[in-house]
C-alpha cells in the first residue's frame, strides 16, 4: 500500500465507481418488491434504491481491493519471503471506521424518516378487523357492519387493520403493498392493549391480490391464504351491500386445509 | 463383562443410561399411581413417562461413562490423586469414546462428533430442496417438512456451528498461549460427551408420536407449547447443548485470564485468542436466556404454567424477547471464532502481520458489548411496543461498523504482503470474505425497519441468514480445518481435493442462497412446504445449486479421512506461521509443551528481522537465541 502511486490509487478508485454505477444500474432497474400495489410501497422502494447504490459502492470497494492485492501481491512461486512489516497505519484506520458510521447513520435517519411517514395515518380511513386462525382469514368491517373470508377495499382508502389471532402468532402480509405485521393470540384480552396491533396501508392500485401468512403456524402454514381484491369505492360499496345478507354463520372461522388449500393447483392449471 | 461394567466406558454408560431412563419412568409411574392418577398421561403435550427419563437418561451415561467420577470419591472423601494422568491423552482410537481430559483428545472429539451432525443436518436440507424443488406437493407432507427444516436448523446452530468451534479452539487455543491444557480439564470432558445428548435428543424426536419437533428452531410460543411431543425434545435438548456451551466458555474465560504464558500480555495474544474471550464472555451472558425461554416453555406444556398463555394472563410476545436475547448474540457467538481463524490463516498465508491488530481485538469487543442491544430487530413486525424499533433500528446498523474494521484489517494485512494462494485454507479465508460481505449487506438492509417490514419471514431472510452462517461460520470452519488440520493429525491433506471442494463450496453457496433474495423480496414467504407457480423456476435452480453444494461436501469427507489415514507425515509447522502451537510436534507432545513457552513478541512479527513470538526455556539453555536472522526480501514488489 505504501508504495501505491496516484496513478494506480485513480485506477482503483475509477474500478470501484465504474463496478458501482454497473451494479447499481442494473439493479435499480430490477423490479424487486413485484408490482406496486400501496402507497406506502413507494417510499420503501426508493429507500431499497438507494440502500443498492451504498451497497454496491461497499461491495465494490471491497472486491476492487481484494482483486487488486491478490494480483499485486501474490508470492512469485518458490517465494518464501515475508510481506513488509506494516502494522497498521492510524489514519487509514479511523477512515474505514469514520466513514461506515457516517453511512450507518444516514442510513438510520433516513429509514426513520420512511417509517415515519409510511405510518402516518391519513384523514380517510376504514377500519378492518383481521381475524387469523390455523389456517384461515376472517375479516370483519364494523363500519359495514359485515363479515367475509376475502379482504375486498376500496382504492386509494388507508386502511386501518385491526389484527389479532385465535390460537397461534401469524402474519399478516399481501406482497405488493409491502404492510406486514404479526396478528397476535391474546391483543383483544385485558393486557393486550401492549400489542401493537394496528397496522395502516393504502391500496393504490386495483386488482386481485393474496393476503399470505408469514408466521409459522403449523402444517397448514403454506396455504394459509386469502383473497384481497382492491376495486373503486363503488364496486366496495355493492359488495358490502351484496355481504350484508349472508349470514353470519356462514362466514367460515377456520376449516382443516384452510382457505388457501389446493390453491397453487388452480394456478398451475391457470 | 462385570468388569466392563464397573470401569467408566461405553458400556457402563450404555448401563448408565438404562438405569437412567428407568429410574426417570419408574418415578414418574410410581408418583402418578401413589397420587392415583392416570398413569400414562398422553394427552398431546403430556408424557411425563418419556420427559423425565428424557433427562435422566442423558445424566445417567454422563455418570456412566466417568464424567462424575472424581468429583464423587472427592465429595465421598476418598481419596483421590490431584496429578492422576490416567484420563488424559489417546493412544488409540478407543480413547476418543471414553471421558478423556486431554484438550487435544477433546477437541478432535468435538469435530468429529460435530461433522457426524453437519452431514446429518446436511442431508435434511437435501430432503428440503427435494421438495421444494417443483412447487405442489411431492417428496414429503408438510407436516414432515416442518419438522425437516426444523431440526436442521437446531442440529446445524447447536450441534454443528456453536460447537465446532468450541472444538477447534479446545484443540488449538491451550497450544496458542502456551498452556498445557485448559484449566478445568474435567469440566471440559463433561463439556464435551453433554453435547451428543443433545443431539440424540433431537433427532429422537423423530421417533415420537406426532413426528419431530415442527415449530421452527425458533419456537415461538404458542405454536411450540400447543405442539405434540416431538417439541419436548427440543425443549430438553437444547438444555444439554446449551450447558456444554456454557461450562466451555467459562473453561474458556479462566484459562485465557489466567493461563497464559509468561510474557503473553493482553496485546501479545493471537487474534483467535481474543475471539474466543469475546465468544465466551457472549455465551457466558446470553447461553442462559434460550435455556431459560425452553424451560419456560417446556413448563408450559407440562406442567400447565402459563407463561405464554394469552388467555390465562401469559405474554406471548415475551418468549421472542428471551428467546431473541440469545439468539441474536448466537450468531455472534457462531460468527467471532470464525473472525479469529481467518485472522490466523490470513496473516499466515500473507506472510504478514495484522493490519491493526489492536483495532481488530478493540472490534471485537465492541461486537460483544452491541450484540446484547439488538435483539429486537427480530421483532418489528412482531407488535411489541413500537418505540424499541428505531433504538433497536440504530445499533444494529451500528455494528456493520466494528465488522466493516475487521474486513477492511484483513485487506489491509492482504496489501504488501506475499499471498500464497497455493492453500485451501486460505482459499476459504478469501471465499468468506466475498460471501460474507454480502451477507453483511443484506443485513444492514434487514436492520432497516422498512425494508425490514416487507422482508422479514421471507426467503431474503432464508437468504440473509445462510450467507452469514453459510457463507460466513462454515466458510471460516473449513478454513480453521484446513489449516490446522496437519497440527491435528500429523498428516498433510490433499490441497487439489481441497481445492476442488473450496470452488465447489462456493459456486454451490452462491447458487443456492442469491437467489433467495429475489424471490423473497417478490413474495415467498419462507417456511413454506408449497409455494406458488411463478417462484417454480427459481426454487429449481436453488435445489440443483443445493445438491451440487451438498455433494461436494463429500470431496471434503473423503479428504479428510484418507489423509488421516495415508497422508503423508506433516512437519511442526507447514505453513511458516508464527504462533506457539507449530513451535510443538505434528500432533504435540501429550503434555504439549517439551518446557514453559516463554512469550517475547506479538503473534504475527512476519518480516520483522529477528522478531519471535515465543521461545523455550531449553532453547534458551541452549543458546538457540543466537540463530541467525531469518532473510527476507531487500526490495519490496
Amino acid at each position: 500500500m505504501k508504495d501505491m502511486t496516484r496513478a494506480t490509487f485513480l485506477k482503483l478508485t475509477a474500478a470501484a465507481i465504474g463496478m458501482t454505477v454497473l451494479i447499481s444500474v442494473v439493479m435499480v432497474n430490477i423490479d424487486w418488491l413485484g408490482m406496486d400495489g400501496s402507497t406506502e410501497k413507494d417510499p420503501i422502494v426508493t429507500l431499497l434504491n438507494v440502500m443498492i447504490v451504498l451497497s454496491a459502492l461497499v461491495f465494490s470497494i471491497v472486491m476492487v481491493m481484494m482483486i487488486y492485492a491478490i494480483w499485486k501481491y501474490r508470492a512469485k512461486p518458490g517465494d518464501e519471503s515475508d510481506g513488509e512489516p506494516i502494522h497498521g497505519n492510524t489514519r487509514l484506520e479511523i477512515v474505514w471506521t469514520v466513514i461506515p458510521t457516517l453511512i450507518v447513520v444516514f442510513a438510520g435517519v433516513y429509514s426513520t424518516i420512511v417509517l415515519n411517514d409510511i405510518e402516518a395515518e391519513a384523514s380517510n380511513q376504514m377500519r378492518v378487523d383481521v381475524t387469523a386462525q390455523q389456517f384461515a382469514w376472517r375479516f370483519d368491517y364494523p363500519e359495514q357492519g359485515v363479515s367475509s373470508t376475502e379482504l375486498h377495499v376500496p382504492v386509494g382508502t388507508q386502511l386501518e387493520l385491526h389484527l389479532n389471532a385465535l390460537d397461534v402468532v401469524h402474519s399478516f402480509w399481501v406482497p405488493e403493498w409491502a404492510i406486514k405485521r404479526d396478528l397476535v393470540p391474546g391483543s383483544d384480552l385485558p393486557g393486550g392493549d401492549e400489542i401493537d396491533n394496528v397496522v395502516r396501508v393504502t391500496p393504490d392500485v386495483e386488482g386481485s391480490y393474496q393476503v399470505v401468512c408469514t408466521e409459522l403456524c403449523g402444517w397448514g402454514h403454506a396455504t394459509m391464504r386469502a383473497a384481497a381484491v382492491v376495486e373503486s369505492q363503488k364496486e366496495f360499496d355493492a359488495w358490502a351491500a351484496d355481504q350484508a345478507k349472508i349470514p353470519e354463520g356462514n362466514v367460515s372461522t377456520g376449516a382443516a386445509g384452510g382457505q388457501g388449500a389446493g390453491i397453487y393447483d388452480n394456478q398451475v392449471t391457470e | 463383562m462385570v468388569a466392563a461394567l464397573k470401569a467408566p466406558g461405553q458400556p457402563r454408560a450404555l448401563l448408565g443410561m438404562l438405569v437412567g431412563i428407568g429410574f426417570g419412568f419408574g418415578l414418574v409411574v410410581a408418583l402418578r399411581a401413589i397420587r392415583g392418577l392416570e398413569i400414562f398421561q398422553t394427552e398431546q403435550t403430556g408424557y411425563p413417562h418419556v420427559i423425565v427419563p428424557g433427562i435422566t437418561g442423558p445424566i445417567g451415561y454422563l455418570i456412566g461413562i466417568g464424567c462424575f467420577d472424581y468429583w464423587f470419591r472427592w465429595a465421598a472423601g476418598a481419596p483421590t490423586v490431584p496429578e492422576d494422568h490416567s484420563d488424559h491423552g489417546a493412544d488409540g482410537w478407543r480413547d476418543y469414546l471414553r471421558f478423556n481430559t486431554d484438550h487435544k483428545v477433546i477437541g478432535i472429539q468435538y469435530v468429529c462428533t460435530t461433522f457426524i451432525f453437519f452431514f446429518i443436518g446436511g442431508a435434511l436440507a437435501m430432503g428440503i430442496r427435494a421438495e421444494l424443488a417443483q412447487p405442489g406437493t411431492q417428496v414429503v407432507d408438510p407436516g414432515l417438512f416442518n419438522g425437516l427444516f426444523s431440526t436442521h436448523a437446531a442440529i446445524m446452530i447447536f450441534l454443528f456451528i456453536v460447537p465446532i468451534f468450541a472444538g477447534i479452539a479446545n484443540y488449538v487455543l491451550p497450544l496458542m498461549i502456551g498452556a498445557p491444557d485448559m484449566a478445568f480439564p474435567r469440566l471440559n470432558a463433561l463439556s464435551f460427551w453433554m453435547l451428543p445428548m443433545g443431539g440424540i435428543l433431537f433427532l429422537a424426536s423423530f421417533l415420537a408420536p406426532g413426528g419431530a419437533f415442527d415449530a421452527g428452531w425458533t419456537g415461538y410460543a404458542p405454536l411450540s407449547t400447543g405442539a405434540p411431543l416431538g417439541q419436548s425434545f427440543f425443549n430438553l435438548g437444547v438444555q444439554f447443548a446449551g450447558a456444554s456451551s456454557v461450562a466451555t466458555a467459562l473453561n474458556f474465560l479462566v484459562t485465557i485470564v489466567t493461563m497464559r504464558a509468561p510474557g503473553m500480555s493482553f496485546w501479545r495474544m493471537p487474534l483467535l485468542v481474543w475471539a474466543n474471550l469475546s465468544t465466551s464472555l457472549l455465551v457466558v451472558g446470553a447461553t442462559p436466556f434460550i435455556a431459560g425461554a425452553q424451560f419456560m416453555v417446556l413448563l408450559d406444556r407440562a406442567l400447565g404454567t402459563n407463561f405464554f398463555q394469552a388467555a390465562a394472563g401469559g405474554d406471548v410476545i415475551s418468549y421472542q424477547h428471551i428467546f431473541w436475547f440469545y439468539s441474536h448474540p448466537a450468531v455472534y457467538i457462531m460468527m467471532l471464532p470464525g473472525f479469529g481463524i481467518v485472522s490466523e490463516v490470513i496473516s499466515t498465508h500473507a506472510r504478514k502481520t495484522i493490519f491493526g491488530y489492536r483495532l481488530m481485538a478493540l472490534a471485537l469487543l465492541g461486537i460483544v458489548v452491541l450484540a446484547f442491544a439488538v435483539w429486537a430487530h427480530h421483532m418489528f413486525v412482531s407488535g411489541m411496543f413500537a418505540w424499541l424499533r428505531v433504538p433497536m433500528m440504530i445499533t444494529t446498523l451500528l455494528i456493520a461498523v466494528p465488522t466493516g474494521i475487521k474486513i477492511f484489517s484483513w485487506l489491509g494485512t492482504l496489501f504488501d504482503g506475499r499471498i500464497h494462494l497455493d492453500n485451501t485454507g486460505m482459499l476459504f479465508a478469501l471465499g468468506f470474505i466475498c460471501s460474507f460481505i454480502l451477507g453483511g449487506i443484506s443485513g444492514v438492509m434487514t436492520a432497516m425497519i422498512p425494508l425490514d417490514i416487507h422482508i422479514s419471514d421471507t426467503y431474503f431472510i432464508v437468504a440473509h441468514i445462510h450467507f452469514v452462517l453459510f457463507g460466513g461460520s462454515v466458510f471460516t470452519i473449513f478454513c480453521g480445518l484446513y489449516h490446522w488440520f496437519p497440527k491435528m493429525t500429523g498428516r498433510m491433506y490433499d490441497e487439489r481435493l481441497g481445492r476442488i471442494h473450496f470452488w465447489g463450496t462456493l459456486i454451490g453457496t452462491w447458487g443456492t442462497f442469491v437467489p433467495m433474495h429475489w424471490i423473497g423480496m417478490e413474495g415467498m414467504p419462507r417456511r413454506v412446504a408449497d409455494y406458488a407457480a411463478q417462484f417454480g423456476d427459481w426454487n429449481l435452480v436453488i435445489s440443483i445449486f443445493a445438491f451440487i453444494l451438498g455433494a461436494v461436501q463429500l470431496v471434503f469427507l473423503y479428504n479428510m479421512v484418507t489423509s488421516w489415514r495415508w497422508g503423508p507425515r506433516a512437519p511442526a509447522n507447514p505453513w511458516g506461521a508464527k504462533s506457539i502451537e507449530w513451535l510443538v510436534s505434528s500432533p504435540p507432545p501429550r503434555f504439549n509443551f517439551p518446557s514453559v513457552p516463554r512469550v517475547v513478541g506479538g503473534p504475527y512479527e512476519f518480516g520483522v528481522p529477528g522478531a519471535r513470538h515465543a521461545i523455550f526455556e531449553h532453547e534458551e539453555e541452549a543458546g538457540a537465541l543466537a540463530e541467525p536472522v531469518p532473510e527476507r526480501a531487500t526490495t519490496p514488489a
